[in-house]
């Protein structure tokens, strides 16, 4: 006769007060298949854990974000941000889908041209670009946005070496009624500097002024703060037209739009309460419309969306390596995921499902990663059903900043696959070995031997 | 090691304190082991009887009874003027 599955012994205390109105439970279905592959079959070829992106998700969700772009506005042009999530593969998806490359220093700069974006189809953000970088960008023709005067000036003094006009931006920061005001990249708008920076350009005669960037924050749950950003943005490229007779190529709004995560200390779960898509688009789109631009000058819209784009394409497998008791009593769960692999755990609340199927008995459990540091927490209080060691977890929502931030912390980094549109599993990243983190450390000859 | 005996267990899992009047939920497996209790069975024989049942190892279960018996005796659910 087979046996039961095994659930283990539970007993809750059964409190009397106000139930939660929006229900006592989480989850309900198992996640035993992401893209119609099983997650035990993903666990017994690659490990455990292992990161898992969705190609059928990344196209559909630029899909959705293009069409809410370009349905509204004549001219959209999306700019993948590379720190996001560098990994080739998911770069080239977004390639793909006609996306450049938006890149944040040297390394990404040469990741994206790796790739084989045309140069001039990268955007050069961030405040920390090499004289040697700014050289690249100028050979290839590439969008610079400059971020400080020290950097307009390095460029000024190449355009003397390099016989090609850069082509650039400056970034701007502004008040949109988002605090704290993000003001401490690229050139305050109230104050006059971003004026100044853009007299330097015009008069210098040098650089091609083309365009105007900002990037007001992260995950921003008020879509009215585009609103805002675009017209600031408008109005200096009107200025720059009236006062210098030149017309402004393009508008970049950067990124920031938040995914459907749900962020610590809210009420309600993210992907019922964060903006859309349609809700940005039509913010930015349409203050950009009733801007003073003549009919057929408007500039193109650039839009550098990064987590909106990639978070909901990814996904974390990991396996229950034990349950304990606090002393309190508190029940605690180790996974094998932990801060290293989920840095967005420090702010999201992540939404942790079952790989395999389980009854409606639950724990409030607090969730722990691996690492031998207290600050090692995934979820402080989930209401899980009842795991058993060994037992595989999927974590939602994964795909932004977790790849690129991940830290190489007493652990090596697991493999991350990608499931292709037709349910083929890709190996995309290999894992590390022992030999990935050795082979860049070096031994003075007098410490190769000791004895104990 | 023994159920207090005023403890009122229904079959869906539904206990009662009458002393306090506290109640609380089980699972199924959970109801079991108390029902065992009741009867006063020892370990081995509850031991025996779910890994004849369930697909679990005995490391497993001796683990998860010993800490459902824990939060047993923390709710006074259990008699412990033995």
């Amino acid at each position: 006769m087979e046996k039961l599955r095994y659930e283990r012994p539970v007993i809750k205390k059964l409190e009397a007060g106000m139930p939660n109105k929006f229900g006592l439970r989480t989850e309900y279905i198992p996640m035993t298949h992401i893209d119609g592959v099983a997650v035990k079959d993903l666990v017994k070829e690659y490990g455990s854990p292992l990161y898992v992106i969705s190609e059928e998700t990344i196209r559909s969700t630029i899909k959705k974000a293009k069409k809410a772009f370009t349905t509204r506005y004549p001219k959209v042009q999306f700019a993948w941000s590379y720190k996001t999530n560098y990994i080739d593969a998911v770069c080239n998806v977004f390639h793909q889908e006609g996306s450049w490359a938006e890149v944040v220093s040297g390394f990404e700069y040469d990741k994206a041209m790796r790739n084989g974006v045309d140069g001039k189809k990268i955007i050069f953000n961030g405040p920390d670009k090499s004289e040697a970088d700014l050289r690249k960008a100028i050979e290839n023709e590439s969008l610079i946005h400059i971020d400080h005067l020290d950097e307009l000036y390095t460029i000024l003094e190449l355009t003397d070496i390099i016989n090609k006009r850069p082509k650039v931006a400056i970034r701007i920061n502004m008040d949109t009624g988002i605090y704290p005001i993000w003001d401490r990249f690229g050139f305050n708008y109230e104050n006059g500097q971003a004026w100044d920076a853009l007299n330097k350009i015009m008069r210098s005669g040098k650089l091609d002024l083309v365009g105007l960037h900002c990037h007001i924050g992260t995950f921003m749950l008020a879509a009215s703060a585009y609103a805002i950003a675009a017209g600031k943005l408008a109005d200096l490229a009107i200025g720059i037209e009236q006062k210098y007779n030149h017309s402004i190529k393009y508008i970049d709004l950067g990124g920031g739009f938040a995914s459907k995560n749900t962020l610590k200390g809210s009420y309600l779960p993210g992907s019922d309460t964060n903006p859309t898509f349609d809700d940005f688009a039509e913010a930015i789109t349409t203050t950009l419309l009733n801007s003073n631009f003549k009919n057929n000058e408007l500039p193109t819209l650039i839009l550098e969306t990064g987590r909106a784009l990639i978070d909901d394409a990814g996904y974390l497998i990991g396996s229950v390596i034990a349950n304990k008791r606090t002393s309190t009593g508190k029940r605690t769960t180790i996974i094998d995921i932990g801060v290293n692999l989920l840095f967005t755990a420090f702010w999201y609340e992540h939404k942790i499902t079952p790989a395999q199927p389980f009854t409606h008995y639950t724990e409030t459990t607090q969730v722990f990663g691996p690492l031998c540091m207290n600050i090692d927490v995934v979820r402080e209080n989930i209401d899980l059903p009842l795991l058993n060691k060994g037992d595989h977890l999927v974590i939602s929502t994964i795909g932004a900043y977790n790849m690129t931030q991940w830290m190489q912390f007493i652990t090596l980094r697991p493999n991350v696959v990608m499931i292709d549109t037709n349910e083929k599993v890709h190996l995309i990243r290999e894992a590390e070995k022992l030999d990935s983190i050795t082979s860049h450390e070096k031994m003075p000859e007098h410490l190769k031997k000791f004895e104990l | 090691m023994k159920i207090n005996k005023n403890i009122a267990i229904s079959d869906t899992g539904f206990v009662f304190n009458p002393i306090n009047g506290e109640s609380y939920s089980v699972n199924p497996i959970g109801v079991e082991i108390v029902n065992f209790l009741k009867e006063d069975r020892p370990f081995e024989e509850i031991l025996k009887t779910m890994l004849n049942k369930y697909s679990v190892d005995e490391a497993t279960f001796e683990k998860d009874y010993a800490d459902f018996v824990n939060i047993l005796k923390h709710h006074n659910l259990i008699e412990t003027n033995e």
